[in-house]
């Protein structure tokens, strides 16, 4: 298989004729409610709880079925730990998970294993992404083996995945890990995910560790792979560049909570929250003309331990005042919100929220620095 | 605040054809060798350095690019490798000095950043140990004066309350502030040259710029000359001087910052310009460039890049194209490539209609 | 960029596959051996001690427990006792060739079966983690606080002399630091991400212990192990030495030089023979051990 887009002009629509679809498409295939992860810091004689990081802070979203919703955030933002959270590898403290309309986990809907063949996950390639002592055929017939596949059935199956993700399967099947290229690795990976034939995979960082033209490879190859496999994405990334190219939604993260949601045409053109704002500045340009002479944003991304009082952006935000030292604003309802909406956790946002930048209720004018005006 | 003045320019003054040139590499090759294989990562690196400017080589994995600067140090194992060709920093011949020299020189007049301050740094002993401790060791100072020092250099890549930073294990610090404590590490015996590979690569886009800004104000402000390898183009458009392009370990594109990023000749330089993802149109698939990167085990004869090169022809796989310059200093390696009204192009006209065309 | 016509030679789009040849895990261990010439001069010397301790009953000239008054001590090159005789006139070679086959059973017997226990326990504790892991690796330490000398003449002590004993003497000797070292590897490799995976694709327990885990685990195991090979023979002579192993005649290294001690001044290089013995066998096992450190360590 190469680069090139195999016109679909006469095959069916894969998403009218999946079996697998319960829910109907107005249903999100996701749906996480409430999700919360505290770690605890441990110290002393006893082994007692002195503190706690509050990894991943009460969030919600959801997904649509057959979108790409694109996640950044920076170090301690959380979403790795959201990442696991959602592949049930970690437990959560509190929260729920609803996959196509069913709960997860609960009495009634859908069991663990349910889960698991439903959604799987593209890790990033780091030389502990595949087991170094079994061919990358082996490691890709482990998940159908041990979904109950006999052992012909699973090496083929794995065959025609390398196949289908771009690998000869004759030439790559019975190499190992340490062979392969970044890139080629990183197939793997993705075939690998799409072994148990999953509707959803969260690829976490996925081509984060690539050389920019072998992650445009990758990149093309998970779109032609959606397209053909009917499939919805939770890409996770610190790079602004590709979440703007693969996404249609976007949520940004900060010290464990969402600072803002929305499609991601409005986001780019339009961030509402000063810290999307910020880091959408921190982009490079190309062009050396265009160098900046100072960074947009200071300091280091701060430790999720002790998270800042009110809103946990306040001590970087360019525009905070007394209200965001004491009261932590609210995103708004993103599970009733339309996807098309576009939600920010920032009280310049929120009407008689008490900032000075806060549009006024009563004319229910837009405060200037929205109508386009940023940093 | 501090102390920091320009390096003694007596030391510049090389036995080079150019006059000015601090840095001087010529025909560089570096091969590893083992029982099974040659690797061939370096095949023929040429290249000059002023004073005070800053070379960004830009290459993807394989390109050979961390081998050629790690070599200025020789850092390589000497059993394994192979290194003929010149190399010339200011008035020392990296080639033929001795171990004893090589080691007086690191760290003072020629220092390294590094990816991953985790590993770079001794977890064992606080930042201020490990600044002091260069400073020692080079300038022959007593402890007290090493730990000064220490403190100047850490308000000098403003890390924020340094006396208490200085106390600090490398684990406490964040990613932000490690790189910083490494910077400091770097300079603080006043390097002439300073090498960095891809020293932020592993940080989050906010830092990143915090520090590469902090880098370009430090170099000027000191008069450096750095080389700084990264596979980034945001990079190095942020600080390059001059821009060399790597490829199966030959330079196949180098000049001025502006020359190479925006009006790119080689089509290599041209291919990963296109697929860098920056701000393209959702609804088509991204530019690519097909294959892989040759194996530099089994480097063919010819140009390097000719297997997946849209415009290659016969004459591509012949012999490895001689460098062609400008007047600005532009330089690539292709056959298609000539100086046209005083300036580098890609000659179309060279190009000759495919028989076989497969678009990517 | 303008529309420029393509070059004339077709793009290769494949994705290439490295040069060398296919060579799995062990074959490439294997041949980064084959040039080790220590390495394997001390495995074809372990081989000719394991195979002259197997055919001892046929290499030996003389019974090992037919003693002579008369030919008390006899030295080194004599006609008729090629390593001369020990104090009670039975032929060293014979002695040194049957107590070959002791010392090499106290060696690597006590060794496997501490690996098979010592490895199952670390790997549970690794994987599992939590109070299991507590409740295992702090009952190793009760063990781990005793030098392992001390230990090992305690246990023999209480249990009695004879092979059976001394081989469960040393085995539960061994358990310990075998278990700690799996325990390590298993904690290592349970936090990498391709166990995530194989836990994602929703895989038992015992799935992924056996074909991702132990895979890994085995080869910092295997290399421990060999180098607790020698320490075992040494610690077995050492028991025997103390007379907490077999009892005579039989002929054992460890018992062959606690009689021979008094003859020391008599005929010094006989008494010697049997500590050679141990020596050689012991560096042996070590060096090989290192080699193979070395041969498998790399990630490649």
């Amino acid at each position: 298989m190469t680069d090139v887009i195999e016109t679909t002009g006469s095959s069916p629509d894969p998403r009218a004729t999946d079996t697998r679809d319960r829910g109907g498409p107005a249903q999100p295939m996701l749906i996480v409610e409430n999700i919360k992860k505290y770690f605890p810091i441990r110290a002393g004689l006893l082994n007692k709880k002195v503190a706690e990081v509050k990894a991943v802070d009460d969030i919600s979203f959801y997904v649509l079925k057959g979108e790409t919703l694109g996640i950044v955030g920076e170090s301690g933002c959380g979403k790795s730990t959201l990442a696991r959270l959602l592949m049930y590898l970690i437990d959560k403290d509190e929260g729920h998970l609803i996959l196509d309309g069913d709960p997860v986990g609960e009495k009634t809907g859908t069991s663990l294993d349910g889960l698991r063949r439903s959604l799987q996950m593209v890790f990033q390639d780091s030389y502990s992404s595949l087991n170094p002592r079994l061919p990358i055929e082996n490691s890709i017939a482990y998940g159908p083996k041990v979904q109950g596949a006999t052992a012909k059935s699973a090496k083929e199956q794995a065959r025609a995945l390398l196949e289908k993700v771009g690998l000869k399967a004759d030439r790559f099947g019975q190499r190992y890990p340490h062979e392969l290229s970044g890139g080629q690795k990183q197939r793997v990976n993705i075939a690998r995910a799409l072994a148990l034939d999953p509707r959803l995979l969260i690829l976490d960082e996925a081509v984060s560790a690539l050389d920019k033209s072998v992650e445009a490879q990758v990149l093309n190859l998970l779109g032609e792979l959606k397209e053909q496999l009917n499939l919805t994405y939770i890409f996770i990334s610190h790079d602004l560049h590709v979440v703007k190219y693969i996404s249609d939604r976007v949520l940004v993260m900060y010290l464990g909570q969402v600072v803002e949601i929305g499609p991601v045409d409005k986001i780019y053109e339009n961030p509402l929250h000063p810290y999307t704002q910020a880091l959408l500045a921190c982009r490079l340009s190309m062009d050396p003309d265009e160098r900046v002479d100072s960074a947009p944003l200071a300091g280091d991304p701060p430790n999720p331990v002790n998270p800042p009082s009110g809103c946990r952006f306040h001590t970087r935000c360019p525009f905070a005042e007394e209200v965001c030292m004491s009261k932590a604003p609210s995103l708004g309802d993103a599970l009733r919100a339309d996807a098309s909406e576009h939600l920010a956790a920032c009280h310049m946002v929120h009407a008689g929220s008490g900032h000075s930048k806060a549009p006024n209720p009563d004319t229910r004018q837009l405060p200037l620095w929205q109508q386009g005006e940023m940093r | 605040m501090n102390e920091m003045r320009s390096p003694d320019l007596s030391l510049v003054e090389a036995q080079s054809e150019t006059p000015e040139a601090y840095v001087k590499v010529k025909d560089l090759e570096v091969r590893f060798v083992s029982r099974e294989a040659t690797v061939k990562a370096v095949n023929g690196v040429s290249f000059e350095l002023k004073k005070g400017e800053v070379l960004c080589v830009i290459g993807e994995s394989g390109s050979g690019k961390s081998v050629m600067m790690r070599s200025l140090l020789q850092l390589h194992a000497k059993k394994r490798t192979r290194m003929t060709g010149e190399m010339r920093v200011g008035e020392h011949d990296i080639m033929k000095v001795t171990e004893k020299q090589m080691s007086e020189l690191r760290g003072s007049t020629i220092s390294m950043i590094f990816q991953e301050p985790m590993t770079a740094l001794d977890p064992l002993y606080t930042i201020g140990d490990q600044i002091a401790e260069t400073v020692m060791r080079h300038e022959r100072v007593d402890r007290d004066a090493g730990w000064k020092r220490a403190l100047e250099l850490l308000e000098l890549v403003r890390v924020p309350s340094p006396e208490r930073r200085l106390k600090a294990y490398p684990h406490e610090l964040s990613g932000g502030l490690r790189q910083r404590a490494m910077i400091a590490v770097a300079l603080s015996c006043r390097p002439s040259l300073l090498l960095a590979d891809e020293p932020t690569t592993a940080l989050d886009a906010s830092v990143q710029i915090q520090v590469l800004v902090l880098l370009r104000k430090l170099q000027r402000e000191m008069g450096m000359s750095m080389i700084f390898v990264t596979h980034d183009l945001g990079v190095a458009a942020q600080i390059a001087d001059k821009v060399a392009v790597m490829y199966a370990g030959r330079i196949i594109e180098y000049g001025n910052a502006r020359d190479v990023l925006m009006h790119p000749e080689h089509p290599y330089t041209r291919a990963m310009l296109s697929s860098t993802i920056k701000d393209q149109d959702r609804s088509a698939p991204l530019d690519t460039i097909a294959g892989t990167p040759p194996d530099l085990r089994a480097l063919p004869d010819g140009c390097s890049f000719a297997p997946r090169c849209k415009y290659a022809g016969p004459e591509c796989l012949a012999a490895m194209p001689d460098p062609i310059s400008d007047g600005r200093g532009h330089m690539a390696r292709c056959s298609k490539v000539r100086v046209m009204g005083g300036l580098l192009m890609f000659d179309e006209a060279m190009a000759r209609p495919s028989t076989d065309l497969l678009s990517a | 960029m303008t529309d420029i016509p393509a070059g004339s030679l077709p793009v290769d789009k494949s994705q290439s596959v490295p040069s060398t040849k296919v060579r799995g895990y062990w074959g490439s261990v294997w041949n980064r051996l084959r040039y080790d010439y220590v390495t394997l001069f001390c495995m074809a010397l372990i081989a000719a001690i394991v195979l002259a301790a197997i055919f001892a009953p046929w290499l030996s000239p003389m019974d090992p427990e037919k003693s002579s008054m008369a030919n008390r001590l006899r030295p080194i090159g004599h006609a008729k006792f090629g390593l001369g005789t020990d104090e009670q006139g039975r032929d060293m070679i014979s002695r040194l060739l049957w107590g070959g086959r002791v010392s090499l059973l106290m060696g690597i017997v006590p060794v496997f079966f501490a690996t098979l226990i010592g490895g199952a326990f670390g790997i549970i504790a690794g994987y599992y983690g939590g109070k299991v892991n507590m409740v295992i690796m702090r009952t190793m330490d009760v063990f781990f606080a005793f030098p392992s000398v001390l230990l090992a003449v305690a246990i023999a002590g209480s249990l009695g002399g004879g092979i059976g004993n001394q081989m469960i003497t040393l085995t539960v000797v061994l358990i310990p630091p075998l278990c700690r070292v799996a325990e390590t590897a298993t904690a290592q490799v349970r936090s990498l991400d391709f166990v995530d995976a194989a836990r994602a694709s929703g895989a038992s327990t015992y799935s992924i212990i056996t074909s991702h885990v132990l895979i890994n685990v085995l080869s910092p195991v295997l290399v421990y192990s060999s180098t607790l090979v020698s320490i075992s023979i040494i610690l077995a002579s050492g028991l025997s030495f103390l007379g907490l192993g077999v009892s005579p005649p039989t002929a054992d290294w460890g018992l062959m030089l606690s009689t021979l001690r008094q003859s020391i001044y008599v005929q010094p290089l006989v008494a010697a023979l049997p500590g050679v013995c141990i020596l050689i066998t012991s560096i042996a096992f070590n060096l090989v051990s290192d080699g193979l450190r070395q041969a498998m360590d790399v990630k490649a």
